[in-house]
């Protein structure tokens, strides 16, 4: 079909001017992005620090402060209570002022010097299972290092089997590091609706489709003059969001920025087809708004960014397949944290490059049969 | 190929059950201002549209320019404008930007531009307002920026839907000013309005009703076909009196227009004097008679009559 370039460009000046005129459609394109970024990059937040921590220590001695000490000393746990009776541990749990109690046993200093074994007590509030889980971990990792260092100044010849386990690509488990790649993905999606949804619906409200559709310009033409001014607001958008990731967030970008930007560039297309997709579809922009609160929410939720694909039940992950915000996760991440290239990710950019060519194909197909 | 500028060919458009326009057939000449009238729901914006080429026919064809509407709109599309009831107008554009959107859609050569927009702004008298916002113009100005944006690539043939539906008295007689220039510039204008007075401005004038043709000649012609006449008159009691007339022979209609009573005779020398005799032997004085120039509503009521009671003389005499 022949383009004609200069209508083209014509129609993403006039949808520049008016998308930078609009006073609701101006903090979309550069100040939401930011905003977003910078609330989820705090908020979307699983560490967990300064753990409100109950001790008991029966023992009394130097080895045992050391102990409370390291709990102290790793940042993880902050010691707010010293109870005299394993009773108070109790109640201070029940009643919420403390996530944690240690309880220290008489005799931990000899039993430990003697090289028997020796045992402490810790209580975790179970009813928040992710921050128990993950409180309780960190509490073995104290109490394992201490005893590695305890064991290496008596040069105790025999250490028995220690689990030396290390993190590669996020050694300190933030959590940020995952999730501000994620953040990513959800905001170019989120600008690509927004900014193409209402796109067609708009003008067909207000009776300027007809008027285009008298004119000599084609379908191919306007969705054309559609898509090329939301792309490069979601192209200057990425690389706005990749620098403050990596400089306010300090998040490592060990992959190739080109790389970042083609994989970008193809979800952003996917993003703004589903968008002309949903506006053309629809008679009114409520109805449009609607549509695309609909999409965006499952493409949010079945991507990965909040709760990992593999521990949804199967039906759902096979759903996660046809979401091209699930790819674009899979990409951003491997990207920015392991420095994957184009060698480890090509599937899912042949997943979006197929999904993006669909989809702009069925935007303009759909949009020639609304003519009728 | 056809000399007409525009040739309607048993068009035809359905939704659903509902028949919006059955059967339409007319021509248009090259340079003609062509009105067509009815009331709300006759067909005549789904007529234009059709012809405009945003609404597919279910039936028929319409060809402009000798190019089908149906089967080559790539080819209509350069040489019409459609302005529909309410033109699309970018709101946050400012009149310039508007017009200039409009006519780089169309490819108008920048060296011709300046001359038409000067025009186009003397016309509108617009100009003052070139930088103002689209949105933050009244009701005529827009319709008035709309017809410009329409206009601004020449177009052989204009379609202009109700183009004064709801728009001020000055905004609605510069609206024509503009039409009238256009047609002497040798632009067919093709205009649908639902007033009366505006289709007796009209070369030609199509009567629809109910989607059909009821009627189709040059606005006095239609007048003429009416075969009977117009009677004004004042009466001492015009409520009884038009109750009353509705039975008497040689009464087409009548009906009360303020406080004179609008009668239309059947042919007959003698018409006028029996039905006057009939009303005052009913008591009514009759305080004033003077023959009336029919109007287009006139002769619109009747043929919707007739058309309604099967009859249709002056139907298959004028297509």
């Amino acid at each position: 079909m022949a383009v004609s370039v200069v209508r083209v460009r014509h129609l993403v000046r006039k949808e520049l001017k008016q998308l930078l005129r609009d006073p609701r459609s101006r903090p979309i394109l550069f100040v939401l992005p930011l905003v977003q970024l910078v609330l989820f990059g705090y908020a979307v937040n699983t560490d967990v620090r300064h753990i409100r921590t109950a001790a008991l220590d029966h023992d009394g001695t130097s080895a045992s402060r050391e102990l409370l000490e390291a709990f102290a000393a790793s940042g993880y746990f902050d010691i707010v209570e010293r109870p005299q009776r394993p009773s108070d541990i109790v109640r201070s749990l029940d009643r919420g002022r403390v996530m944690l109690g240690i309880e220290i046993p008489v005799g931990f200093a000899r039993d430990l010097d003697a090289g028997r074994g020796v045992s402490i007590q810790l209580l975790v509030d179970g009813s928040d299972s992710n921050t128990a889980t993950v409180a309780g971990g960190y509490a073995l990792g104290v109490v394992t290092a201490f005893t590695i260092q305890r064991s290496g100044e008596a040069g105790a010849a025999s250490r028995g089997l220690v689990l030396d386990a290390r993190a590669w690509f996020n050694p300190s488990f933030e959590s940020r590091m995952y999730n501000v790649p994620a953040v990513i993905g959800a905001l170019l999606m989120l600008i690509c609706l927004l900014l193409t949804s209402f796109s067609v619906v708009r003008e067909r409200e207000i009776g300027t489709l007809d008027q285009l559709r008298v004119s000599p310009i084609t379908s191919t033409e306007l969705i054309l003059g559609k898509t090329i001014p939301v792309m490069w607001v979601g192209v200057l958008d990425l690389a706005l969001i990749t620098v403050i990731a990596t400089t306010w967030f300090s998040v490592p970008l060990r992959g190739s920025l080109v790389v970042l930007a083609a994989g970008g560039f193809l979800f952003i297309l996917c993003g703004l087809s589903i968008g002309l997709l949903i506006s053309t579809v629809s008679r009114t922009q409520q109805e449009a708004f609607l549509t695309m609160y609909m999409v965006f929410l499952p493409a949010l939720i079945f991507s990965g960014f909040f709760f990992p694909i593999e521990s949804m039940p199967s039906i759902f992950q096979w759903i996660s397949y046809a979401n091209p915000m699930r790819y674009f996760l899979e990409i951003v991440r491997a990207l920015f944290l392991k420095g994957a290239g184009l060698a480890e990710l090509y599937p899912q950019f042949a997943v979006l490059a197929a999904m993006a060519v669909t989809g702009i194909g069925l935007a303009i197909r759909r949009f020639e049969r609304s003519v009728a | 190929m056809t000399s007409a500028a525009v040739s309607v060919r048993g068009l035809t458009r359905r939704f659903g059950e509902v028949v919006a326009v059955e059967g339409l057939s007319f021509e248009v000449k090259t340079g003609e201002l062509f009105g067509i009238v009815g009331p709300d729901g006759a067909g005549k914006t789904t007529t234009l549209r059709m012809l405009a080429g945003v609404m597919r026919p279910s039936g028929g064809d319409a060809l402009i320019r000798g190019r089908s509407v149906v089967s080559e709109p790539e080819a209509v599309k350069p040489h019409i404008a459609y302005m529909s009831q309410r033109f699309g107008l970018y709101e946050d554009l400012t009149v310039g930007e508007n017009i200039a959107f409009y006519a780089e859609l169309y490819e108008v050569p920048r060296s011709v531009l300046p001359g038409r927009l000067e025009r186009l702004y003397e016309f509108s008298q617009l100009a003052p307002f070139e930088g103002r916002l689209a949105g933050d113009l009244s009701g005529g100005m827009k319709q008035k920026l709309g017809l410009c944006c329409a206009l601004v690539h020449e177009p052989d043939v204009l379609l202009l839907d109700e183009p004064t539906f709801g728009v001020d008295p000055i905004s609605r007689r510069d609206l024509w000013l503009i039409v009238h220039d256009m047609v002497a510039r040798g632009t067919t204008v093709i205009v649908s309005t639902a007033y009366m007075e505006e289709a007796e401005r009209c070369d030609r004038v199509a009567l629809m009703n109910r989607g059909r043709l009821v009627g189709l000649d040059h606005p006095r012609r239609l007048h003429e076909g009416l075969g009977g006449e117009v009677i004004s008159v004042r009466v001492s009691e015009p409520r009884r009196a038009v109750e009353w007339l509705a039975g008497v022979p040689h009464v087409r209609s009548a009906a009360l227009l303020g406080d004179s009573m609008r009668i239309m005779l059947g042919d007959g020398e003698e018409a006028w004097s029996s039905v006057r005799t009939s009303l005052e032997e009913q008591g009514i004085a009759v305080l004033e008679a003077a023959p009336a120039r029919p109007s287009l509503e006139d002769v619109f009521v009747e043929l919707v009559e007739r058309e309604r009671s099967g009859k249709n003389p002056e139907r298959s005499g004028n297509d």
